[in-house]
């Protein structure tokens, strides 16, 4: 198996010859003496769900986070639609944020608020100019899609696990992005639980016609929501593909993902 | 125990603290302005804390008038009584302890919220939210610990005072009015003006300290804990710090006559 940023995968792939909407490049990242992220290039195209695979501690949640802002690279380009992230202004990055979803591991929801406060804390923010009534009718909307419709007056403190991870996918999706990054989406769920999550993904992109980068370790997300796959290790794209060709390789790296 | 060490490190969170401090007026007081935050801030703060600071102040009051009543009777000056307990209030005691019982209080309250935020990514969600959580959550506390805590001593006082009172009357029996104005003839501005001053500088240490230390609190439940109890250690020991300075430049004003 020929590794180290080889592309798998035949030209009609899905979602490959579409416009990338974000293209990394050379991206470099250190914590200290810890090297995370080392010459790390790839691209997400329109409408493809990318699933970035790895160990724990290997990077992955370090890459979206500067995707999105939060963590500024020590080198290299995070073009999201050909603004560079790293050279944005506070207000600069807050539009191109905007157009992008954040699930985060532990959802991070707003413990002091309600569900319904959660959901409209986005739309309030982003300076998007909405009547109450246009609010309510997201919210629900949002509810719906996840299959929540009665919490909005619940407290986060109320809800199961499930339920959590649920409403925060809601309210990332409540702004309709673009693009959305999932960072461990079904982490610490029941396998059951987990399966919906995977679902709803597909829901929400055949629907908003979203693309997304899906950081995971879980092998049965990475089969049920993957459009192409990209394996990171020691700070590199070390391998990229179908999840198929992921399966069927030899390569011990790859292997141990399936074992 | 490496003391070197220990120094750099002293110097390592103080370097930290002020670019902290530099972060928020430079990015905290430019516009767009959280008002609504800053009034809920100012409603949890300031509102929620008054039941605390008019029982100790009350108790302080009480206390003070039952303490200082031997000594004052031993030297046949009683009826100064009042007097001295309202200029012990006023310049000194009211001030500095409501100060303290707010760092205790708003301080390790603060410094928990934030560090339970930062730690499970609130903070992190709250700035991809488009929100700049400086302004949003650490200019709001800090202006409304800096606004509340003046208006808290004024009313502490005040509870205080009424406390001396009832301590006067526990043993003898004086006119409530008589009382009150025995104080406020004696009192000048020189005692009211520096020491409601100073209580805008205690309330900006307890709001500032408490949201950096929340707000720069490591990974875990440990963290959190530990980013409260050093909220609190700490503003109190910069309230000493910052009364004993207010001292200085009020005796350099002449105003501590």
């Amino acid at each position: 198996m020929e590794a180290k940023d080889n592309t798998y995968g035949s030209a009609n792939d899905k979602g490959k010859g579409r416009a990338p909407v974000i293209v990394i490049e050379h991206l470099y990242k250190r914590f200290g003496k810890n090297i995370v992220l080392d010459n790390f290039n790839i691209e997400l195209r329109t409408e493809e769900n990318l699933v970035v695979l790895g160990k724990s501690g290997s990077g992955k949640s370090v890459l979206i986070k500067c995707i999105i802002g939060l963590l500024v690279p020590d080198k290299g380009n995070v073009l999201v639609f050909g603004e560079n992230v790293p050279d944005l202004t506070h207000d600069e990055l807050d539009r191109v944020r905007a157009k992008i979803g954040f699930l985060f591991q532990g959802n991070a929801l707003y413990d002091s608020m309600s569900v319904r406060e959660n959901l409209e804390f986005p739309l309030r923010r982003h300076w998007i100019e909405l009547s109450q009534k246009e609010v309510d009718a997201l919210v629900k909307e949002a509810l719906e899609n996840v299959g929540l419709p009665h919490t909005a007056d619940m407290m986060p403190a109320e809800l199961s696990g499930g339920m959590l991870k649920r409403v925060a996918l809601a309210r990332t999706m409540i702004l309709k992005p673009d693009i959305i990054l999932y960072d461990e989406p079904t982490t610490g769920l029941d396998p059951v639980t987990a399966r919906e999550i995977d679902n709803l993904i597909l829901k929400l992109k055949k629907k908003y016609h979203t693309s997304s980068i899906i950081i995971t370790h879980d092998m049965n997300c990475v089969k049920n929501t993957a459009d192409r796959v990209a394996l990171l290790l020691e700070g590199k794209c070390y391998a990229e593909g179908k999840y198929i060709d992921f399966e069927q390789s030899a390569d011990k790296n790859i292997r141990q993902f399936f074992e | 125990m490496d003391l070197a060490q220990d120094i750099r490190d002293f110097f390592n969170e103080t370097g930290k603290m002020a670019r902290f401090t530099g972060r928020f007026f430079t990015m905290g007081i430019k516009p767009r302005y959280e008002i609504k935050e800053l009034l809920a801030q100012c409603y949890i703060i300031g509102y929620k804390s008054l039941p605390l600071i008019g029982l100790t102040g009350f108790i302080m009051g009480l206390v003070l008038t039952m303490q200082l009543r031997p000594s004052l009777s031993e030297y046949g000056v009683e009826s100064q009584l009042p007097v001295m307990v309202g200029i012990a209030i006023v310049r000194e005691i009211g001030p500095v302890i409501t100060a303290l019982i707010f760092a205790g209080k708003i301080g390790s309250s603060i410094g928990a919220e934030l560090g339970s935020m930062k730690v499970t990514e609130q903070i992190d969600a709250m700035e991809v939210s488009g929100t700049n959580p400086l302004k949003y959550l650490v200019a709001t506390r800090i202006a409304a610990a800096t606004l509340m805590l003046p208006i808290l001593t004024i009313l502490g006082d005040a509870i205080a005072l009424f406390g001396s009172y009832v301590g006067i009357n526990i043993r003898s029996v004086t006119n409530f009015h008589l009382f009150f104005s025995q104080i406020f003839d004696t009192l000048s501005y020189g005692d009211m003006v520096p020491a409601f001053i100073k209580t805008f500088f205690f309330g900006f240490a307890v709001g500032l300290v408490g949201c950096y230390k929340g707000y720069n609190s490591s990974r875990g439940t440990r963290g959190v804990g530990s980013s409260a109890n050093s909220a609190v250690v700490l503003s109190s020991v910069l309230i000493f710090i910052l009364d004993f300075l207010a001292v200085q430049v009020t005796d350099l004003l002449g105003l501590n006559i």
